[in-house]
């Protein structure tokens, strides 16, 4: 299995120890990664609304990288999953806007996209391309004991149309996963609920308000860890918790783990190797919970 | 076999807090899930309360939280909501119950209110006759005005759960209606109001409203619209339209700066808050501890290969923005 890994900003920037624990998992599981040094960023819906042309030029410009590589893309954000798959999607119902997009993206690259490549997120090539048996099966350490509260992001569940997850208010890929390595899923109401990262800078209250609920339901469901597959939630979760304690005048100290975190630990890596000593909230003592 | 509605029951007069209450109906051939409460109505319970009217997802009126999410009743067929022999109806959220599946809708009425749901042509011009919209403009407002307001989207909005005095979906869908009508002539000054704090740019991106629109308004599309014309109108003095510049300033450069093609952690939260020193004051905190946990982004900037490709892209595009 080879795939180009889209890493998204996140994953070189601030959330570092995502691309570690990516690269940890995928060598152990044999799947190959060509780390696509010469993406852009995917815009995280931003971009797209200063100029949704241009926003959709530059992904077109990623996908077609990848076709010229012949490989389909993993992400590893769930906020780039779900802007990828928005911009392919817009194109395939409407030609004549990837035409649009097509012309100009050649006029200053000479590519074009041909519509044929894949983007999947890990935890989707984890699910439908690896499978969970065949994951389970290479299971070094078993993560019996660890209660993990599951938290999706918006970009990959909504708006229906643009997600691939095959039955979007009751998905199951992170519970399915956190089965597979021997932990206990935490079901809990704000799972599926935003983080408020977007709106982190024009009202910060509101974004960390957000995250809070998410987290105190977690945590008041009985987890000992939250795990994401968007780097975005776990900024906002982790490294604002402080700020979020403040908010809700409590203690929290829920450690937020990247979904290949989960799936790394479960293949035996050691807190040094995921570089779990950069999280805000450390995850050491939540760790000491895994009995096998 | 019989489904069981369980159906969420309070009486604001004289109950607490609401309850639920477990119904068993076999569900007819073709009913909507408002076929079944009228049948439940009447055949099991006379004071079961909900509203309903046109009974052909028009009028908006019998919207409810289904499974957890909002949907209109008569637009919904009964089986196709039933989970494990059940199916859970609750009122709509973010909006307090009056009995049973009935809210007050003031709120919703109060934000479509602010924002003057109206078209203001030029009073000091005078119009001969009719004025035609060609079909492009008519297209630019054309989802927006499918909405019913039947407050689905008010519902399951991510950020009126943590603030209400925010606009909200519906109203500010109606408000690009306005915005993008060619015949309107309170343009900047909508921009201006929409752009200011619970306005357009607290909108979290959750794509709720969408998801739940049963027509084609899809109020964060229109959402993004309405950023798109703040941006073009100048309205960039707030957190919101900064971070959008600082977005695309170091991803693809400006006044001559080449971007990097990744985004700029370090650059983005200071341009956003406008470098002043209140705004920078309050990162500190956050970024002291992102750096004692070697979790702040390097200092020198990440570029990407083939970065030529992407700066040429960001300048043609500014060219097109000048024209």
């Amino acid at each position: 299995m080879k795939y180009a890994l889209f890493t998204g900003c996140v994953a070189k920037g601030a959330g570092r120890e995502l691309l570690a624990a990516t690269v940890y998992a995928a060598e152990r599981l044999g799947i190959q990664l060509e780390d696509m040094k010469d993406a852009t960023c995917c815009g995280a819906g931003v971009i797209q609304e200063d100029n949704p042309v241009l926003a959709d030029a530059l992904n077109a410009r990623t996908f077609a990288l990848a076709e010229e590589r012949g490989t389909d893309i993993m992400t590893i954000c769930g906020t780039c999953q779900g802007v990828l798959r928005h911009a392919q999607i817009k194109m395939a119902n409407d030609p004549k806007h990837m035409e649009k997009v097509n012309t100009e993206l050649k006029k200053d690259t000479g590519r074009t996209y041909a519509g044929r490549v894949k983007v999947k997120h890990f935890y989707q090539i984890i699910q439908e391309d690896y499978g969970l048996d065949n994951l389970a099966r290479r299971v070094t350490r078993k993560l019996s004991g660890l209660k993990v509260a599951p938290f999706y992001g918006c970009y990959v569940l909504r708006p229906h149309e643009y997600s691939d997850t095959k039955v979007p208010d009751r998905p199951d890929y992170l519970e399915k996963l956190i089965e597979a390595v021997g932990g206990t899923v935490v079901d809990y109401p704000q799972k599926q609920k935003c983080c408020g990262f977007p709106i982190l800078m024009p009202n910060k209250t509101n974004s960390l308000q957000l995250s809070g609920n998410a987290i105190l339901g977690a945590l008041e469901a009985g987890a000992d860890c939250l795990m994401t597959p968007c780097p975005l939630c776990h900024l906002n979760m982790d490294s604002y918790q402080p700020e979020i304690e403040t908010i809700f005048e409590r203690r929290i100290g829920l450690p937020i783990l990247h979904y290949p975190q989960l799936v790394a630990l479960a293949l035996g890596a050691s807190l040094d190797d995921l570089k779990l000593n950069t999280h805000i909230v450390l995850p050491n003592d939540a760790l000491k919970k895994i009995t096998a | 076999m019989a489904t069981k509605f369980i159906v969420s029951r309070y009486n604001s007069e004289t109950d607490a807090k609401p309850y639920f209450q477990d119904f068993f109906l076999d569900i007819p051939k073709g009913a909507t899930l408002l076929d079944c409460l009228n049948l439940i109505k009447w055949q099991q319970d006379g004071t079961l309360t909900f509203r309903m009217s046109c009974r052909s997802a028009i009028c908006g009126s019998c919207a409810m939280r289904v499974n957890g999410h909002a949907r209109l009743a008569c637009k919904t067929q009964a089986v196709d909501v039933v989970m494990d022999g059940a199916v859970k109806i609750e009122p709509l959220g973010n909006m307090k119950t009056i009995k049973d599946l009935a809210v007050d809708l003031e709120p919703f009425w109060a934000s479509l209110e602010k924002i003057k749901p109206w078209l203001q042509p030029d009073e000091g011009e005078h119009y001969e006759k009719e004025r035609l919209q060609s079909h492009d403009d008519q297209m630019k407002i054309d989802h927006a005005s499918t909405c019913i307001l039947c407050a689905s989207c008010f519902s399951d909005c991510n950020a009126l759960e943590v603030d209400s005095k925010f606009l909200g979906p519906a109203t500010l869908a109606k408000g690009q209606r306005f915005v993008y009508d060619t015949r309107d002539a309170e343009t900047e000054s909508r921009l201006d109001y929409l752009s200011r704090l619970h306005g357009m740019w607290d909108c979290t991106h959750c794509a709720e409203c969408s998801t739940r629109c049963p027509t084609d308004a899809k109020p964060l599309d229109r959402i993004k619209e309405l950023r798109t014309a703040a941006m073009v109108h100048g309205f960039t003095n707030n957190n919101g339209a900064r971070h959008v510049l600082g977005f695309r300033e170091s991803v693809g450069g400006f006044k001559g700066i080449g971007g990097g093609g990744l985004l700029n952690e370090n650059y983005l939260p200071v341009r956003s808050v406008g470098f002043n020193l209140d705004g920078i004051f309050s990162l500190i905190p956050v970024g002291f501890r992102m750096f004692i946990r070697r979790k702040n982004p390097s200092l020198i900037p990440h570029m990407i290969e083939k970065i030529g490709e992407v700066r040429k892209m960001f300048r043609r595009f500014d060219e097109y923005r000048k024209e």
